[in-house]
């Protein structure tokens, strides 16, 4: 476990890629089994594999904070840390990407030539011929039921004043942290995380009164389906947010970082402002136009 | 330099036994694992294959019922691309990238582990399907809507499985970058770095690109098969035609990511026993860069016969043909390092010139199915098998081989035998054009791809496609005899294995000691 100023922090074996690997493999496992109702173990399995993942993921980033904390990252493993974020994010900009991807897709293509438009003339008229291409839509066949579309300047304009003022907090915590104001760096962090917490809620709370008052479900053809998926993986992705925050605050309460030395802070900072971009794409697309 | 480093007091592994390959960090040793696998793997779905081939040996039901034929069609496809293609690269990374590029080891060590260790579980859970009532999936490797919304029990474990791949392939890709864009020794600058290395670094960011992509359609699969959803269905206002969208943008780059890393290889085996340098190496990183450019927009050729606008058949056949160019540009400085070199062929030098050959056959195919008109006639049938096979197999597979054998003495300090070799070489090459050529006539005329019984007239030249088969097959035994001879004793190997070759991996001993590079070497200006 050698390491000093001028060379690259090497660990020497890790116990903790099997465990996560097992917990994957668990949790993938039982919701094969339940969601198949192959067998009443499934969720047991499923659960079993979420607390192994869950685990792994505290002693795998422990071992990794207690090393930071001990100093024998250098400046090379901290740029390593930066790339590796970097691209981890693009890799969730394109996962987002595939579903903003289906949503274009959709609209400019699917539900115009399911109406007629393009080459699809006899489509229209042999298969649908009383279908009218306007978006949102649950498609020909009407699946769901009617439903009445998300407006945009209700709850969602307020979800969006939430995530830019918590992305405005969370680098007055950045500007405090680098300024050695601690103090002010709990204040930012915890206005964030309370942003995000109210986000989520008034989320869950517009989910309530999709499915209850406007009929807005998983069913409610392409527009429910796409809405669903974008704005679900979304809040998804908010959590995962939250939880770093939540982390990063537990760690500046415990006297971690230094002005120059925050990595963890910068890249949980960063996954915000993307989660935050991302909630934008959503306004815009999703609910507005 | 390196020699003093080896014997620095933790130059062996932290624990014995198998607690060493689940627990380790090391490069070379998951570089090995990711091998070992991949070579199981290889065999797994080369299993399925020879069944296939016996099947179609003769028209008729013989072995297998219609079914069982299709799981087979379905679970070989996604084992080689998975299972077998991508980990060898990825494991050939693992042990040359830090080697060539002068690093002690990967960037993230304890993430590469875990990069591999999915791998193993992900398959358990692909072939677990077998076992299930219903057997496995059977709609083919792309999952192409409706078939796959017909599926049975295997579908949320096909799902997760994917999942599971593109978890690993991912985390495998972010590592190879930042090792690449970090770790290099100084005075490595971009520019002066080996080919395999440009080559994978251009690779591992498709990886990361595409493969999101991917998982995010499968869940859209899985939702609108449990879930309600109606992303695929008309009815809904959504298309099956979204699912070939989505799968074959990542699909398209897929492909490339099984091949840049062969280009990588073959511009490292060329030069070395040509006893010349790499011609027109810029042009050869920037034709690299190219082709993955064009890679994300020449999607649409997979689907030429689905319905899709005219002007949309047109945009993806001209930009398809560009994809000639680049890999042209390739394909003529490899003849021309190869021309008034110094050559000498040993096996991986073979390797490397059927490559160039043969995948320059399947590069041809390739051409002539870019074209809409004449696509339109191909598609579907048995023309498309040959042409993924010939750059499949006698390009990726063949390009493994090569470097397999060129780095083999590297790991293991010992030379392999080169008359057994050749004649590994040899039978495999001849083999697999008797396998896969005739494939192109049974395509021309009208044989269609994934049926287990065919019109008799297509009878002789199938016949001949399964002997070849089969040899192809059993000669892979020799590949392995060979390996596990070369690990276990043979001619000690020197440093600089072959006498043509240049760069870092070869001022290291043979074998590699377990740490390489603790300190960085200087690379000349």
């Amino acid at each position: 476990m050698s390491a000093s100023a001028d060379s690259y922090y090497l660990p020497h074996g890790t116990p903790w890629s099997i465990f996560g690997s097992l917990g994957l493999f668990g949790f993938m496992l039982g919701a094969g089994l339940w969601i198949d109702g192959l067998n009443s173990v499934g969720p047991l399995v499923m659960g079993l594999g979420v607390l192994t993942l869950i685990l792994t993921q505290f002693g795998w980033f422990g071992t990794v904070i207690r090393e930071s904390e001990s100093g024998v990252y250098n400046q090379q493993v901290d740029r390593t840390f930066r790339w590796a974020m970097v691209f981890f994010i693009f890799s969730e900009v394109m996962f987002f990407g595939a579903f903003f991807g289906t949503l274009f897709y959709a609209r400019l293509f699917v539900v115009p030539w399911l109406g007629g438009a393009s080459n699809m003339f006899f489509t229209h008229a042999l298969l649908y011929p009383h279908y009218r291409a306007l978006w949102p839509t649950n498609g020909p066949a009407h699946v769901g039921g009617t439903f009445s579309a998300m407006p945009p300047w209700g709850i969602p304009a307020i979800n969006t004043l939430i995530l830019l003022s918590s992305a405005v907090t969370v680098t007055l915590a950045h500007w405090a942290l680098k300024a050695g104001h601690r103090r002010k760096v709990i204040a930012g962090l915890v206005a964030t995380i309370a942003l995000g917490v109210s986000f989520l809620l008034m989320q869950a709370h517009e989910y309530y009164h999709a499915y209850t008052h406007l009929n807005l479900t998983l069913h409610s053809g392409i527009y429910g389906a796409t809405f669903f998926i974008l704005t679900g993986f979304h809040g998804l992705h908010v959590t995962i947010g939250v939880i770093m925050l939540t982390v990063i605050l537990i760690r500046v309460l415990r006297g971690h970082f230094t002005p120059e030395h925050h990595f963890a802070f910068e890249a949980a900072s960063w996954y915000w402002h993307f989660v935050d971009i991302v909630w934008l794409g959503l306004f815009i697309f999703v609910y507005w136009l | 330099m390196s020699q003093s480093i080896a014997l620095s007091h933790d130059a062996h592994p932290a624990s014995r036994g198998l607690m060493r390959w689940i627990k380790t960090t090391n490069h070379k040793d998951i570089g090995t694992l990711y091998l070992l696998f991949s070579l199981i793997m290889f065999f797994v779905g080369g299993a399925m294959a020879m069944v296939i081939r016996a099947e179609l040996y003769e028209p008729g039901l013989q072995f297998v019922n219609p079914g069982f034929y299709n799981q087979l069609v379905t679970l070989h496809g996604l084992i080689m691309v998975f299972g077998a293609v991508m980990p060898a690269f990825v494991g050939l990374a693992n042990w040359m990238v830090p080697l060539m590029i002068g690093a002690p080891d990967m960037a993230l060590p304890r993430l590469n582990n875990w990069s591999f260790w999915i791998l193993p579980f992900a398959f358990t859970l692909l072939l677990l399907t077998l076992f299930l009532p219903g057997g496995g999936p059977e709609g083919g490797w792309t999952l192409y809507v409706p078939y796959s919304m017909e599926l049975g029990y295997s579908f949320p474990f096909l799902i997760f499985a994917i999942h599971l791949m593109g978890i690993s392939s991912v985390l495998g890709g972010i590592n190879i970058i930042v090792t690449i864009l970090n770790m290099r020794a100084p005075g490595m600058t971009l520019m002066k770095m080996p080919l395999f290395i440009w080559a994978w670094l251009i690779t591992a960011y498709l990886l990361v690109a595409v493969m999101p992509v991917l998982a995010g359609g499968v869940t859209m699969q899985l939702f609108d098969h449990f879930f309600g959803t109606h992303f695929f269905s008309a009815a809904g206002g959504g298309s099956p035609l979204l699912w070939e969208n989505v799968f074959w943008f990542f699909g398209h780059p897929e492909v490339y990511i099984m091949i840049l890393p062969a280009f990588g290889i073959i511009s490292e085996v060329v030069p070395t026993f040509s006893h010349k340098p790499l011609f027109g190496r810029t042009t050869m990183i920037y034709a690299l860069a190219s082709i993955a450019f064009l890679s994300f927009i020449v999607w649409g050729h997979h689907m030429f016969t689905s319905g899709m606008p005219v002007s949309a058949d047109l945009f993806f056949m001209f930009s398809t043909m560009l994809i000639a160019v680049p890999t042209g540009v390739k394909i003529f400085n490899w003849v021309a390092t190869m021309w008034k070199g110094a050559l000498t062929f040993e096996t991986p030098m073979l390797f490397a010139v059927a490559f160039i050959i043969l995948f320059t056959v399947g590069g041809f195919s390739g051409v002539m199915l870019s074209l809409v008109p004449a696509d339109f006639q191909y598609h579907n049938s048995y023309f498309v098998v040959a042409h993924i096979h010939y750059v499949l197999v006698t390009g990726a597979v063949f390009a493994i081989m090569a470097g397999v054998y060129y780095w083999l003495p590297k790991w293991t300090g010992h030379m392999y035998s080169e008359f057994w070799g050749k004649v590994h070489f040899w039978i495999s090459v001849i083999s697999v054009n008797v396998l896969y050529f005739p494939m192109h006539f049974l395509g021309l005329a009208g044989m269609p791809r994934r049926v287990p019984d065919y019109a008799v007239q297509f009878t002789n030249l199938n016949m001949i496609s399964s002997i070849g088969g089969f040899v192809f097959g059993a000669a892979q035994l020799i590949f392995v005899a060979i390996i596990f001879t070369t690990i276990y004793g043979g001619k000690k190997a020197e440093a600089r294995v072959w006498e043509g070759a240049h760069g870092l991996e070869w001022t290291v001993p043979s074998p590699a000691p377990y740490h390489t590079f603790s300190s960085p070497p200087e690379v000349a200006g």
